[in-house]
């Protein structure tokens, strides 16, 4: 059996016996910054623009409900079910389609929108990077497919970067089958290191961050 | 006879071209590095390093326990992971699912641990169609290459080739603007991750306390890899292993900066299973191949077992002179670079390639550079040393054995050193007088010494240290 041969060949390499526990590890090394909200938000900013992300600031849902709806005017958009999206009124903006049930539909519907609209359980501001967390309200495809990626956000969930994630979140893995960090639009420069922008996912990305307290998580 | 390599890697040297494309893009990424890990903006980069280090030498230390809890993880979670001692029996497995599964095509992101198996030859052998998405790894499947490099696999193309070879395999007309050839790829590719049965990935990290494979990337191919088609299989290193995702804290800053100077890759994805309850995509099975192909013969070396270390960042590639002026295909295997000439004799023999610990001036700049701490000269020094004790063993090179006794003999005996050195130096002639070596080029352009005076000249000889030193002393004094 590979199993038993692969393991019967790693403890005669350290010497360890069968069902020994692991000695005890080195302590995590996780180091918070104390950072004020608005300091949050002005690196959060910087650093998406920095990698060609536009981040936009607003006063309340009702406001970034409106700003989704002149991002897409009437072109094609695909909105996940994150209960967020519905307090910006965003799922229901003529142009959007949302509430998927079957597996295929989405798909296709991802295939075919010009817009992915999502929320994001947190965002990083040292980096500029959203973190969603795989679920039935909130698909992988929708962030992924489109050509646009829009991210909609309550201030409040404004990280300051890797370190406060993991210490908040340090079982990634009992929330979400897959939790997806994405720090600015796709990219590669794979050929003469020539930076190009939207190769496999959206070239495009916008992060909306809508300031005043959370109603739903 | 001029051995294989040495024809290859003249021929790459008289490449001005190539030269100039490998000098260019490894300065760049140099520069990239530099400024991510610039003490103004991480003010605890050598501390990270340090941690990172600790950690993997703890994980390695203790891998077996490690590795039976991201198993049960992976199963609590409800997927299924599957050992293989080697690439044989990675590939068998996946055939064998594959055929299980009706599977017809199977769409991989990029990744050295199935290059270093020949995963992507193994299963075209058996007709099953295998796409690597990763936009230079595919220029690279398409021109029917090895990657040059550990992180970009076509570094060494030009963009026109690149329109030949999309317009040769994929008659497409010939497009030289990267960004249309980006979109060229993007659209085929599009279809590919739709009609996958099989998406194919690697490990950056695999998290014994979640069961999770971690996937950091830049182009979203491995997360379209690991969305659309309805099973995902990892083939990873039993080395990946990290014992919390909380170290992704420390391995994410460290991993981003020191491959492509990028505070954190565009995407890192953090799979823990098939999709669950109530989701609608994602894949419905979930594997994880883990793979010893050579690894356990390197833990099981207390020194060299750093080795296993490596997160495949590839910082040592761009800061090697010897790799900046040879490139990544005159390395004998997948792995180039300082950490190639590490890997590759523990992985496949010693004596299979023994220059290749040689090729190296030890520099340090590889070890300078390693984001986990990797001595590479050190390692080089004693796989070179082992190289010797075999070559002695079977009885070659007496004469450069010879030479280096005599050489110790004279260096334990201050009069006769300085005597030799004199009488060279009355050979060689007075400063500024032709020299007796200079008269005699052909003499020392022969035999062993070749090697060495057809690339150097001697300066002309002056007073000798000794001498020098006598008068220091004496004015002192």
């Amino acid at each position: 059996m590979p199993r038993e041969s692969v393991l019967h060949k790693v403890r005669t390499a350290l010497a360890r016996k069968a069902g020994q526990p692991a000695a005890p590890a080195p302590p995590p090394r996780l180091r918070i910054p104390a950072l004020d909200p608005e300091a949050r938000w002005e690196q959060f900013a910087r650093a998406l623009e920095k990698l060609g992300g536009k981040a936009q600031r607003v006063a309340d849902p009702a406001e970034a409900g409106r700003s989704v709806a002149a991002l897409i005017g009437d072109r094609p958009a695909v909105a996940s079910q994150a209960p967020y999206l519905a307090e910006c009124g965003i799922t229901r903006l003529p142009s959007v389609q949302s509430g998927f049930r079957d597996p295929a539909a989405l798909r296709a519907a991802c295939a075919a929108a010009e817009f992915g609209i999502t929320s994001a359980q947190y965002a990083l501001a040292d980096t500029g990077t959203l973190v969603i967390a795989a679920s039935g309200q909130e698909p992988r495809l929708i962030s992924l497919l489109p050509p646009v990626h829009i991210a909609v956000l309550p201030a409040g969930r404004l990280l300051s970067g890797l370190d406060e994630l993991f210490a908040v979140l340090p079982a990634p893995a009992e929330c979400a089958s897959a939790l997806v960090l994405i720090t600015g639009p796709s990219r590669t420069a794979d050929i003469e290191q020539i930076l190009v922008r939207g190769v496999h996912g959206p070239g495009e990305i916008h992060v909306i961050v809508v300031d005043g307290r959370e109603t739903t998580g | 006879m001029t051995p294989l390599y040495q024809i290859n890697i003249r021929k790459t040297l008289a490449d001005a071209h190539l030269e100039e494309a490998i000098y260019a893009a490894t300065a760049r990424l140099m520069d990239h590095r530099r400024q991510v890990v610039a003490p103004e903006v991480l003010p605890d980069y050598e501390e990270l390093r340090e941690q990172a280090r600790r950690i993997k030498q703890h994980t390695l230390e203790n891998l077996d326990a490690y590795l039976e809890q991201f198993e049960a993880q992976v199963q609590g979670r409800g997927g299924v992971v599957v050992w293989a001692r080697d690439g044989g029996e990675a590939a068998d497995f996946l055939l064998e699912l594959a055929r299980r599964k009706q599977a017809r095509l199977i769409v991989k992101s990029k990744s050295m641990t199935s290059e270093e198996i020949g995963l992507r030859e193994r299963l075209e052998q058996h007709h099953l169609e295998t796409v690597e998405t990763d936009l230079g790894e595919y220029i690279i499947q398409l021109a029917q290459e090895r990657p040059y490099h550990i992180v970009a696999p076509a570094l060494h193309k030009t963009r026109y080739q690149v329109g030949e070879i999309f317009s040769r395999r994929l008659g497409v007309p010939e497009e030289t603007v990267p960004e249309k050839q980006t979109k060229i790829a993007r659209a085929v590719l599009r279809q590919k991750f739709l009609a996958a049965d099989i998406g194919v990935t690697g490990a950056n990290f695999l998290v014994a306390d979640s069961g999770a494979v971690v996937l950091v990337e830049n182009e979203g191919n491995a997360r379209l890899t690991t969305s659309a088609p309805r099973i995902h299989v990892a083939v990873a290193g039993i080395e990946k292993l990290i014992p919390r995702a909380q170290d992704l804290a420390v391995f994410l800053k460290l991993l981003g900066r020191s491959a492509t100077g990028q505070p954190l890759t565009v995407y890192t994805s953090l799979l823990a299973g098939p999709r669950r309850e109530g989701e609608l995509d994602g894949p419905e099975e979930f594997y994880v191949v883990l793979l010893d192909n050579g690894r356990t013969r390197v833990l099981a070396d207390r020194d060299k077992r750093q080795s296993l270390y490596c997160i495949r960042c590839g910082a040592c590639l761009n800061h090697c002179p010897v790799y900046r002026r040879i490139g990544g295909h005159n390395y004998p295997w997948v792995y180039s670079g300082p950490i190639g000439k590490v890997i590759s004799p523990q992985f496949q023999g010693l004596m299979q390639d023994p220059w290749l610990p040689f090729a190296s001036s030890l520099c340090a700049a590889c070890a300078e550079v390693c984001p986990v701490k990797i001595e590479i000269p050190r390692l080089l020094l004693e796989l070179r040393a082992e190289i010797v004790k075999t070559w002695r063993r079977e009885g070659r090179k007496r004469l450069e054995r010879w030479a280096f006794r005599l050489w110790a003999w004279v260096m334990r005996r201050p009069r006769i050193y300085e005597m030799l050195g004199l009488a060279a130096g009355a050979l060689m002639g007075e400063e500024g007088g032709r020299s007796w070596l200079a008269k005699a080029p052909a003499l020392l352009n022969a035999g062993p010494l070749r090697a060495w005076f057809s690339q150097r000249d001697l300066p002309p000889p002056g007073r000798t240290f000794r001498q020098l030193w006598r008068t220091r002393t004496a004015r002192v004094r």
